[in-house]
């Protein structure tokens, strides 16, 4: 835990803080609204830890409380977190952890600390905001849902205070700059262009595999314009 | 809960072992094969690409229709401040704000 402090800057370290506390909130509307639709508080408690996947959880619930059942709740929930296997992918090894560390390292994988490690510029400091990022989404995420689930419906409407938005915004703030090489700008463009036609037909967390199809775009040698041979992703220091 | 605590906990079980599995199974494949930098270098554009693809249903789409206009609002205004290098307490807050204040004046 000490050399997360050492190896971080307090930048970094601040920004990870702020999405944890986007996180809580989140967590406190899945705990208000599981326990609205008449879950009782030890479901949207113990799932927060043993999932801890913020929207496959919401899902669960919904299908669920709409009288699905909850296998079929199951498998949507494990199609919209299949992402989860080309981020172990995406990772560089170690990232997670070794032997004994890397059960609970690979527990805390999502989209906040998997974002943030790739946004770092080498091994030590990606090893380190993983950790920090996920060990905080691990205290904030069923933090928020045990309280949420307590306090019931005062927190219902998270909409009202635009909390909804602070997602995206979150992950569209640490991808930016890989965004800035033209060619990663085209192919994320087409995947979210993929994604986005895709999503009124297909269940939910298909339409964002589908997006991967836009790699094909990067796959071609580039033949008559050289690539300066800069990694893609984590290469400049913010 | 209309449905038997048992099949609820199964069904939250299976959630939790297949994500589990997930999470896993990316980085064992990613042990056992040596990837050349090239490929170390596409799959890292490809977890950009799907995290990309993330923003922009968790933007605009709500179960399967619009999310109407104030989130994809409040996304675009934190994408500029993001693209022009602002700090991202700003980015962040500025997406939550303006989606709050077109949700006050009216916009869905």
């Amino acid at each position: 835990m000490r050399s997360i402090w050492r190896t971080l800057d307090r930048r970094v370290l601040a920004d990870i803080g702020l999405t944890c506390l986007a996180v809580f909130f989140i967590g406190l509307s899945y705990g208000a609204i599981a326990v609205s639709s008449g879950f009782p508080l030890w479901v949207p408690a113990v799932q927060s830890v043993l999932v801890l996947a913020g929207a496959s959880e919401f899902l669960f619930v919904g299908i669920v409380a709409a009288g699905g059942s909850p296998f079929a709740a199951a498998l949507a929930g494990l199609l919209v977190n299949s992402r989860h296997l080309p981020y172990g992918l995406a990772l560089p090894p170690g990232v997670t952890g070794r032997r004994w560390g890397r059960l609970l390292g690979t527990h805390v994988m999502n989209d906040e600390s998997v974002v943030f490690a790739l946004a770092q510029p080498d091994p030590a400091r990606k090893r380190a905001a993983y950790w920090a990022c996920g060990l905080g989404v691990l205290a904030c995420w069923p933090g928020g849902a045990v309280i949420g689930g307590l306090i019931g419906s005062a927190v219902h409407d998270t909409g009202a205070f635009g909390l909804d938005a602070m997602f995206p915004a979150v992950i569209l703030a640490l991808i930016v700059k890989d965004l800035r090489n033209a060619r990663t700008l085209r192919a994320a463009l087409a995947g979210a262009a993929i994604a986005l036609a895709a999503t009124p037909f297909l269940p939910a967390g298909l339409p964002v595999l589908l997006a991967l199809a836009a790699v094909l775009l990067l796959v071609r040698a580039p033949a008559a314009s050289p690539e300066p041979a800069r990694h893609p992703v984590g290469a400049q220091t913010p | 809960m209309k449905e038997p605590t048992t099949l609820v906990v199964a069904g939250l079980t299976t959630l939790a072992a297949g994500t589990y599995a997930f999470r896993l199974s990316g980085q064992l494949l990613r042990a056992r094969i040596t990837f050349p930098p090239r490929a170390t270098r596409l799959l890292e554009a490809a977890a950009v690409i799907l995290l990309a693809a993330l923003v922009a249903t968790t933007a605009l789409t709500e179960s399967h229709g619009f999310a109407g206009f104030s989130r994809p609002a409040g996304v675009l205004v934190a994408g500029v401040l993001a693209w022009r290098k602002a700090p991202f307490l700003v980015v962040v807050l500025a997406a939550a704000a303006v989606t709050a204040l077109l949700r006050v004046l009216g916009v869905s």
